[in-house]
């Protein structure tokens, strides 16, 4: 699976405004909703999920980077926002540590395997320093866009 | 090195959830915990959340899991276990 496929390109926020993990986590939901890639008639609902799953435990696996998520039936492909904070937002993760890079996933229930697919394309990247590096130092979303398709250059390779 | 293979057997597969299930049991043993699907050569840290998610683990995926060190017997029985409970999930 492709990250230029499943990251939606309205929804790249290279600079967050909100401070608050729940602020982000609304923003970038936002921007799904204005780029019609999430209803707007459930914007709450799915905003509540979010949040209620990262009360169950902080999808902030560490090295600054965090993949709140949920499983709806209100989509019917996999949906993906992306977002950069340079001051740091604080999502309990596992090593404390401030999140700057937040992939948000909404995701539909009834393809568990898209899921896990889509975790697997982002992971494959966020896991490499350079990666996490270059996506936090973008300014603007063409330079979050560029780096997405070189990254899935490199992993077609 | 004593291994083990399992399969995937909870629908959803292995999420960030289970994922972190499985790295807290890992990281409860002392000795090396490396993962990889099986039939395939790359391994992963068995220990890291971000690395387990990286297997695209979904329901039916074959895993085989290897223990290096003096606690490897107890990790493979604890890690298999895990894995053939279905995570409690859902």
């Amino acid at each position: 699976m492709k990250l230029r496929e499943i990251v939606v390109e309205k929804a790249i926020v290279p600079s967050l405004s909100g401070l608050k993990r729940d602020e982000v986590l609304a923003e970038l939901l936002d921007a799904l909703v204005a780029a019609d890639a999430a209803p707007t008639a459930h914007r709450d609902a799915l905003l509540k999920g979010i949040i209620a799953r990262e009360r169950r435990g902080s999808t902030g696996f560490g090295h600054g980077v965090a993949v709140p998520h949920v499983k709806t039936a209100e989509v019917p492909s996999i949906r993906v926002a992306v977002g950069i904070s340079e001051t740091g937002i604080d999502f309990g993760a596992l090593d404390k540590q401030p999140v700057h890079s937040v992939f948000l996933l909404l995701s539909p229930e009834s393809r568990p395997e898209e899921h896990i697919d889509a975790m697997e394309a982002i992971f494959a990247n966020l896991s490499r320093d350079q990666f996490r590096r270059f996506l936090r130092q973008a300014s603007t979303a063409d330079d979050v866009l560029t780096l997405l398709e070189e990254a899935d250059a490199a992993q077609a390779g | 090195m004593p291994s083990r293979t399992v399969t995937i057997s909870n629908r959803l597969g292995l999420h960030a959830r289970p994922a972190m299930m499985l790295a807290e049991c890992a990281n409860g043993f002392a000795c090396a915990v490396t993962i990889r699907r099986d039939g395939t050569d790359e391994a992963i840290d068995g220990k890291s959340i971000m690395q387990l998610l990286m297997l695209a683990g979904t329901c039916g995926t074959t895993l085989e899991i290897i223990a290096d060190g003096a606690d490897a017997d107890a990790a493979l029985d604890a890690l298999v276990s895990l894995v053939e409970s279905g995570f409690d999930d859902e």
